[in-house]
This record gives C-alpha cells, structure tokens and sequence, in this order.
C-alpha cells in the first residue's frame, strides 16, 4: 500500500515528511506501549498509535522504520516534528481512533506482523 | 572508538539522543542494519532506564571491528533483587514513566534479547551498571 492511499484511507494529515508519500509500507503495528513495539523485529512497518510525545518519535527512530501514523488529531509539538525531520520519519495525524485506523487499513490488506 | 554520552535522570525530552548519535556512527561505519538496529534497541531501552530510574549516568560505547561494547553506569536507587528486574512484566516504573508509553517491564528482558553478552551488576543505593556487548557478525 502507498502512504498517498493509506492517507487518504484514514482521512489523513500530512504533517512531515511528505516527501515519503510515495513510498509502499507492507506491516502495521497498533500499540501506544513503546516498550511493546521496541520488540519488533521487522523493519519497514507503519507505527500506528494515540501516543504523542517525543518518545513515540525515537522509538520509530530506533525501530528503522520511516512511518508514523498518529490518531484522534493529537497534537504534534515542535520538538517532535523537529526530530521526526532530523530522521527523515513521515508522520501523518487521522481524526479516527486507533481501532478505527487500524481497522480500515487492515481491510485495505496492511499486514499484521503477529 | 570510545564514545561517550552523559544522560540526566528524569529528562524526557532528551531520552534516546545517545542512543541516535550511535546509531549514526555505526550506519556511518557501514554495520549491518540488521545488527545497527539491536544494538540501538538495546541501548535505547538502557538509556531509557536511566532516565527512568536513575538520578544521572553515563553511557561508554567502545566500538571495535567485531562489535560493540556497551557500558551504562548510573548514580540511583539500585535494583535490590536483579533476577526479579529481569522477569519480564515487573516493573517499579513511575505513573509518568508509563504515560510516556514505557514501565511495562519489558526493558530488561529486550536487552538480553537483543545482545550477544548482557550483565547487571548493581548497588543498593549507589547505582547500577549494565555491560552490553553484541558481535558484528
């Protein structure tokens, strides 16, 4: 899936990193627990949490994946877009909810990693 | 290569910066992807806990041309029972440690996950040390 067509799915926002909206993404992980997702082992997979704040954007940094997709129109401060740049991370804000994001993008074929 | 980083107990906001400086020494020295990113998992858990728990520490990053060597010194409380710390689930994690998304008590258990070689070694109410060592190949 394209991150221009996972965008539009989710009613999104760009908010940095618009330069990767052409890029593909296969797997998605739903989690606001970043200890959770720092256990991942595939690289490449879009982040999809309700958790804003700087430690979501180093644990997409340390997790080697560019893709960010943030929920329910949560705020994203300037120190956070600032490093999510620095990193080259894209990061899109939907209005929808977790599940809802999760559920449309699953039907859409985004690949669970478990 | 000695690298080394200090870390403040406590700022968020600054968790992980050294976790990233190494991260982009090791891509610049060409080390596999694969291998950058469980050294950086490791580490950043490690640097995490250090900001979690600690008052201040220190991270040491002797890189040489099989691996990493990695070492956290922190001044704080200690862990009084390591192999407790070590069980994945327990936690003695602040209410703002787990609203940043961590304090799950899964830290520890994806360091020794993630590294070839990992100790504790720890001092009640003096400090910890970790010793983190991955291989290159």
């Amino acid at each position: 899936m394209t991150i221009s067509d996972l965008c539009t799915l989710v009613n999104g926002t760009v908010v940095c990193g618009a330069n990767r909206m052409n890029e593909s993404v296969k797997y998605a992980f739903a989690s606001d627990l970043m200890s959770d997702v720092l256990t991942v082992k595939t690289n490449q997979f879009i982040l999809i949490t309700g958790l804003a704040n700087i430690q979501s954007i180093r644990t997409v940094e340390m997790s080697d994946t560019p893709f960010l997709l943030l929920c329910r129109d949560k705020e994203v401060t300037e120190d956070m877009r600032e490093l999510a740049e620095e990193s080259n991370i894209l990061i899109i804000k939907s209005p929808y909810s977790l599940f809802k994001c999760a559920g449309i993008l699953f039907s859409a074929g985004l690949k669970p990693i478990y | 290569m000695l690298l080394e980083y200090k870390v403040e107990g406590g700022d968020f906001t600054q968790a992980g910066y050294a976790s990233s400086q190494i991260k982009k020494t090791l891509k610049q020295l060409n080390v596999d992807p694969a291998v950058i990113k469980r050294v950086v998992i490791a580490l950043y858990e490690a640097e995490v806990n250090i900001v979690a728990h600690a008052y201040r520490g220190v991270i040491y990053a002797q890189v040489e041309g099989s691996g990493i060597k990695l070492r956290l010194e922190d001044e704080g409380p200690g862990i009084p029972d390591i192999e407790r710390a070590m069980t994945p689930g327990f936690s003695t994690a602040s209410q703002q440690v787990r609203e940043m998304g961590f304090g799950a008590g899964m830290g520890l258990p994806n360091i020794s996950d993630n590294a070839d070689s990992f100790k504790i070694e720890s001092s009640v109410g003096k400090g910890t040390t970790l010793y983190i060592e991955i291989k290159f190949r």
